[in-house]
Parts: structure tokens; sequence; C-alpha cells
């Protein structure tokens, strides 16, 4: 009966030790698990990707991912820390929006004034195509004396013959 | 030390002489008086010597390093090698505005020395002009940026600059200059300002021409005629500043890419755009009579827009509203664009009734038609790059916020309209001037548009499905067919009806019309360089990554693995991190590349330095970002794919041999066009 009683503490120890050693196993596969993914380092195309699309105030024109200088050089780590802290591209860009304002964008978001920067050319170009096709229309209209002079019919070749000796014969 | 007062001398004679050239050329014209216009044109004809010897005046300072002078401590320093001293001329502002003068004087000079038999009246107003806007720039040199200014020390010790010496004061010598900025000191960089000065100095002479005709009332096409080949030399010239201007950037600026829409860029390529629509229009009115308003006012537009770019690229301090305030040369070149631009429209306004069309737009598909719709795309993008260097200086001033109008902007605006001028490009030359139908461009245009499509098939079989990428390659392959074809219609027509053989028949074809076989060779190399930038702006590919000694790093079929770096001084004042390579292509060894970083101490500025290996194919383009410098161990890199970026470089070279093939004299006299030869003789009549 005491080996028994021995026996069946001794089982209970030995299950003990194996649910201690799985959990240890668990704990150190989940913790090993997790300082892995803490590990895993923002590569720098991952920053290279955000720097692109901003630009630091001092480097007039040079996107943040190229500039050479010790200022654009924090920022850049500055845009690693917060990839390793989980932040989205779109957090980090607002991020930098709101600490040093609209310039960091390499294009002017599109509210308020800044929308002139997007309207203004359509609307030049519209305007231009406007005044050009008013100006066809009232070209368009024939004078009696000058009459298109009719290339003889014939040949494609030969009327091109005859158009490119004209042309060149005009210079 | 007299050097700084003789050079600083004969910039004052020279500003005065010019303001007496245009004062005698107008009084002369007033009271008839053709002593006074001779007087006049020998005056223009002095201010070359006598710039040049202020400007060589400065390269002697700059060379013998007399560093007493703040313009020669600015830009260069004594471990430069003389070469570079000499280019420091254009190195700093100062230096950049004598250049400026000298080579307008240079071209002033020269246009004055033609023959003015035909058109005598012109004379006085071309000096006029020229004078004014060299008096301008002399103006600018002498009163703000003046390069002789030297250094003192007055009796309390305090180190001041002035020109002449201030009372009690020593002259003071500096033991060193700080030497030219390291970007600058690259053979691209020293032939590339000078071309594109020239090219601006140049359409000030089309621009004298233009003014002078409104002057004069002498309306018909003559200005143009004279002004043509000038108008395409200036053209030469700024094409190849530009293009150079991208190939240094490649080369030296260490970002992968050739154009960044800096407004420094932008200065420069907006000239040209107005410049290249007024090349294109003007054809309309030699050919038809037509545009003449327009052409007077591109020519306007181009002008002034070469004094803007002048002052951009030079001064840069469009950056902030705050910088052009505090700059003295900011409100004097904007006063000066507006009085000239005020009165240029003036003296147009006032003939724009004797500017009449003599003909009428007969089709909208015609060649006249077409060329309008070019003028439409230039302007266009002309608008898009005005109003993107312009916003930020809006926005602060409206807002008190800066904003950065960058590359995005720019490509998402321009993007359609290149691709509309290349469409025009391929259609335009199969039209007819006056009259075109859809059906005869139709028949002409059927053989190119299958030849395009089968290569778009073959780009599509080649794996590529990229939307942008397929229309880019369809419009080059049709521009291009649709060129290659004109030469062999017009070599064929030759053949048959001359019996000369195929290449005799091209080669007189090209040089019976230069002009326009010249502009077809420029097509061309527009068609190249079209398939390198979408090689580059589409497929480029990047990575980045620090390796150990030994490591290797990928992107996409090349590898490289990182060998050695030494790091060590030059005499010539640098710092040099040099990085050895091994580079893969499929595993299998090709070679090895050194990209560096010099760090230059006079300045304290870096430099990157790529190593590219390059084929027709592609360029691998390595940069050394970072490296350990104590144990020499991990090191950053920074790598680049750019397929196709050579073509765009083989379709410059292109570009500029059309040009000149367009530019090249005549051997014949000039020709006339029959509607200019009645025209002439109609004014000559009234004359009489």
């Amino acid at each position: 009966m005491m080996i028994g009683v021995e026996d069946r503490s001794q089982r209970r120890s030995v299950w003990l030790v194996v649910a201690v050693l799985g959990a240890m196993v668990w704990a150190a596969l989940f913790t090993g698990m997790a300082s892995a993914q803490e590990a895993e380092p923002v590569t720098d195309d991952e920053v290279n990707a955000i720097a692109k699309q901003l630009y630091c105030p001092v480097c007039e024109n040079v996107p943040l991912d190229v500039c050479p200088t010790q200022a654009c050089a924090q920022w850049r780590a500055l845009i690693r820390e917060k990839l390793a802290a989980g932040w989205s591209e779109t957090r980090i860009k607002d991020y930098f929006v709101e600490q040093y304002g609209d310039r960091v964008l390499a294009a002017p978001p599109a509210r308020g004034l800044n929308w002139l920067v997007y309207l203004i050319p359509p609307l030049a170009f519209i305007a231009g195509a406007f005044i050009l096709y008013r100006a066809f229309r009232a070209w368009k209209q024939p004078l009696p004396d000058s009459e298109p002079q009719r290339v003889p019919s014939g040949a494609a070749a030969d009327e091109y013959v005859a158009r490119l000796e004209e042309e060149l014969r005009r210079r | 030390m007299v050097y700084a007062e003789l050079g600083f001398g004969s910039l004052i004679i020279t500003f005065l002489v010019s303001l007496y050239a245009a004062g005698a050329a107008i009084y002369g014209v007033r009271r008839n008086a053709h002593a006074w216009v001779d007087s006049a044109r020998n005056a223009m004809l002095l201010t070359f010597p006598l710039l040049s010897l202020s400007a060589l005046t400065i390269i002697y300072l700059l060379v013998t390093n007399h560093y007493e002078v703040e313009y020669v401590t600015e830009v260069t320093s004594r471990s430069m090698p003389m070469y570079l001293k000499v280019t420091a001329l254009w190195g700093g502002q100062a230096g950049s505005l004598v250049f400026w003068s000298w080579l307008m004087s240079a071209f002033a000079t020269a246009v004055t020395l033609r023959k003015w038999d035909r058109d005598r009246e012109f004379l006085p107003w071309v000096v006029v002009v020229s004078s004014i806007t060299l008096a301008f720039f002399l103006g600018l040199v002498i009163f703000l940026e003046n390069p002789f200014v030297r250094i003192w020390q007055t009796g309390t010790g305090q180190i001041i600059t002035a020109m002449f010496q201030p009372a009690g004061s020593r002259i003071f010598v500096p033991a060193d200059g700080s030497g030219l900025n390291p970007l600058l000191r690259h053979p691209g960089m020293i032939i590339h300002p000078p071309m594109l000065y020239l090219g601006f100095v140049s359409f000030v002479i089309p621009y004298s021409f233009a003014m002078a005709a409104l002057i004069t009332g002498r309306t018909d096409d003559r200005w143009i005629r004279i002004t043509r080949r000038w108008t395409l030399v200036a053209w030469l010239f700024l094409s190849l500043g530009l293009i150079l201007g991208g190939r240094w950037a490649y080369d030296v600026l260490g970002w992968g890419g050739y154009w960044g829409w800096d407004p420094v860029e932008i200065a420069a390529f907006m000239p040209w755009l107005a410049g290249t629509a007024f090349l294109h229009s003007v054809m309309i009115q030699e050919k038809r009579g037509m545009l003449k308003h327009w052409n007077m006012i591109l020519i306007i537009l181009t002008y002034d827009l070469v004094i803007f770019g002048t002052f951009l690229t030079r001064s840069g301090v469009l950056s902030s509203v705050h910088a052009f305030a505090q700059s003295a040369i900011g409100p004097a070149f904007f006063a000066f664009i507006g009085l000239t631009f005020i009165t240029s429209l003036t003296l147009l306004l006032q003939r724009w009734n004797e500017l009449k069309s003599e003909a009428q737009m007969t089709s909208l598909l015609s060649r006249e038609a077409l060329f309008l719709l070019n003028n439409l795309l230039f302007i266009g993008i002309l608008v898009v790059c005005f109003w993107g260097v312009l916003f930020p200086l809006i926005s602060e001033l409206a807002t008190g916020q800066k904003v950065t109008v960058g590359p995005p902007f720019y490509e998402r605006a321009t993007g359609p309209l290149f691709a509309g001028l290349l469409l025009l490009m391929g259609v335009a030359p199969l039209s007819a001037w006056r009259h075109s139908t859809a059906k005869t461009l139709g028949r002409a245009m059927w053989k190119p548009f299958i030849a395009s499509l089968v290569v778009v098939a073959a780009v599509l079989i080649g794996g590529i499905r990229h939307p942008a990428a397929l229309l880019g390659f369809w419009l080059a392959a049709f521009v291009a067919f649709v060129t290659l074809y004109e030469f062999w219609r017009g070599a064929l027509a030759r053949h048959r009806r001359l019996q000369e053989s195929l290449p005799a028949a091209l080669w007189n074809l090209a040089a019976r019309n230069r002009r326009r076989y010249g502009g077809y060779v420029i097509h061309l190399g527009v068609v190249l360089m079209a398939i390198g930038v979408i090689g580059i702006e589409i497929f480029q590919t990047e990575t980045q990554g620090t390796i150990p000694q030994g490591g290797q790093m990928a992107l996409g079929n090349y590898s490289i693995s990182y060998d050695s770096l030494a790091n060590f001084d030059t005499p010539d004042g640098r710092n040099v991190a040099r990085a050895v390579l091994s580079v893969y292509k499929n595993d299998q060894y090709i070679g090895e590349l050194h990209p560096r970083r010099d760090y230059y101490y006079e300045s304290q500025q870096p430099m990157t330095i790529p190593g590219v290996r390059s084929t027709w194919e592609e360029d691998f383009y390595v940069l050394l970002v970072d490296w350990e410098p104590i144990s020499s161990q991990g090191a950053t890199f920074k790598i680049y794919h750019n397929p196709l970026v050579n073509w765009l470089w083989l379709g410059g070279f292109v570009f500029i041999l059309g040009t000149m093939v367009a530019a090249w004299p005549e051997r014949e006299a000039e020709a006339e066009t029959e509607r200019a030869r009645v025209r002439r003789a109609r004014y000559a009549a009234a004359e009489a």
C-alpha cells in the first residue's frame, strides 16, 4: 500500500513536472514567438517607401528617401521607430504633417486654397481649348478668293509626290 | 591691386556705352540721322571687347588666388585645379551675371555685324532692345551683385567688404577660399550652365527683331525669316543645356533619376516650352500668313521666361517670400520682367490690326490646325510648370503656410499632355497644309499604324501589362514608323523620278529641306527619349539594405556582394569612402562596381557618386548610403534598376543632331516662300 501511495504521489509529481515543463515549453514557445515578432527588423525599403513621399522643410525639393543630410537621416530613423511601433503609413504621414505642416507632403492636400493648384491648370487648358475652338469656327468660313487648291486625283503615290514637290519648292 | 578696379571700371563703361547705344539709336531714328544710328551700332560693337576685359579680369583673379576679392573666396580654393578655377566664373551669382552679359554682348555684336541692306529699318531697334537688356544685367552686376567687391580690415580689426578702400582700413587676404560647391565640380556641370546661358541669350535676338518689326510697322514676316536660324541656334543650346543637366543629375545627385521637377529645372524648361511652341507656329506664318499675333505673344513670352529663368536658376530666392523680399535682385528682376512684358504687349496692341491673318483655316485636320493643337499642349505644360513654381509663394502669402508642389503634381498634370504631343507628332507630319480630310489622313496613316500595333503585340507577348507603358510604347512606335515612313516615301519618290540611288536620294532629300528633315530627326530623338522615360519612370525598382563585408544583397536577377571599403584623403581636399562590390547577374559574375561618398572638407559637403553598370537594356545603379567608419564591417547600399534609361541619352544625342541639321546654314542664298516674296515686294512698293 505504501508503495501504492508513494507510487501515486510519484505519478502526481511526474504529472506536475510534465505540466510545468509543458508550461515552460509553451511559455518558451510563446515568448520566443513574441520576441521574434519584436525583433523582426523594419527594412530600409519599408522606411523608404514612406520617406519617398515626404520632404523635410530644410532641404528644398529633395525627397526624404535620398536626402543625405543628418536631419533627414534622423527623420528616417523616426519613421523606422514608428513602423516598429506598429504605426500605419497614413498615421506616420499624418504625424509629420501635424508636426511640420503641409509642406512635408510631396503635393499639397486638396483642401482650402490648395484646390487652386489642382483647378487652375485644367481650367486654363479648357479655356485655351475653347478659344481655339472658337478661332477654328471663325476661320473656317472660307474666303471667296482662297479656293483650296485641288490636287488632281490619281494614284495615292503621285498625289504624295506632287505634295512633297510642292512643299519642298515652297519652303 | 589694380585688377579689381580695372574689371569694375570696364563694367561701368560698358553699362554707360550700352545706355548710350540705346539713346543714340532712338535719337537717330527720331531725327532721321544715320550718323547717330551708326554710332549706336558702333557702341554696341564696343560692348563685347569691354565686357571681355571684365570677364577675363575675373578669370585672372580666380586663377591667381586673389582671395582679397570676396567672389574669389566664395567660389575657389587653393586645392582646385586650374580648369575649375576658370569655370568658377559661372560658379556663383555675381560671376554668372557677368558671364551672361558677356555672352549677350557676343550675340548682340554678331547680329550687329550682319548685312543689313534689305532691312536697315530694323537695325536701330534691334540695337535698342539688346542694349537695354544688356544694360539691365550690367546694372544688376554694378549696383547689386558686384564680383569685384574686396575684403577689408578696419582700424578696429573688423572685417568688412567694399568695392573701394574704406577710410583707415587695409586690404585683408584670407589664407584660402571656401571652394566651389562640390556638386558643380563635374564635367556636366561645367558645360551645362554655358549651354543654358547661350540658349537664353540667343533668344533675345529673335525677340529684338520682333520688337523692331512692331515698332517700325514692318509687319510682314521678314523678322521671322531673319531670325529663323537664331531661334534654332537658341533652341539647340537650350535643349543641350537641359539634356546635359539631366545627365549631370543622374551622375551626381545620387537619387537614381534625371529630372526632379525642381523649380530651378523648371526655370530652364519654361523658355524651352514657349520656344518650341514658337518654332512650330512660325511655320504656319511662313507658309500661310496666319497666327501673326500669336507668334508675337510667343516670342514675348519666351523672352520674359528667359529673364525669369536666369533669375531663378541662379538666385533660387523664389523658395520663399521672405528670401525674395530680402534679396535685392528679386524685385529688380520682377520690375524688369513686368516692364518689358507690358511694353511689348502695348506695342503688339498698337499693331494688332496690321497683323491680320492672310488666310483661312480650311480644315480641322490640316497641318496648320494640328500645329495649333501642338501649341495648345505646349502652352498647357507651360501653365502647369508656371503655376507649380508660383503656387507655394501664393500659398505662403495668403495663408502663411508653405506647401511643396513636387513631382506627383507635375507628373499627373503633364503626363497626358506629353502623350497628346506624341500623338500629334505621329499625325501632323502626314497631314497636308490647307486641306486634309480624315480619308486622306487615314490613307497616309494606316501602314505605320498597323506596324505600331505589331510592336504593341510584341510588347504584350513580352509580358508587359502596365497600361501607361503599353500606351507609351504604342505612341513611340507610331511616331517612329510615321517618321521613318516619311523619309522612305520621300527617298523612294526621288529614286523613281530622278533615278538616284536610295542612299543618295535620302541624302539629297534631307539636304533639300534641312529644316523639315532635321525636324523629323528631332522627332526620332524624342521617340528614343520617350522609350527611356517610360523605362525608368514606370519600371524602375529599388532596394536598400545594410550588409556586412562578404554579405550579399539582391534586386531582381542582380545581386551584389560587398568585398571591401577604403577610406582615404585626397590631395584636393576630399575624404573618399569607396566600396568595392562584385556584381552578379543570374548568379554569374559580371564585374566590379565602386560606389563612393566624397566629403569635401572646405565646404563640408558630401557628394554621392554611384557605381553604374550600363547596358542598352538597363542600368544597374548602386549608391553607398552609409558605412561603419571604425570597423568597416557593415555598409548600407541603395540599388536602383533603371530599365532602358540609356535610350534617353541616345535620344538626346539624336535630338541635338537633328537640331544641328535643321540649323545648318544653307549653301544657296536664302530662299523665300512665294508668299514672302509677294509680301516683300508689296512692302517695298509701299515704301517707295
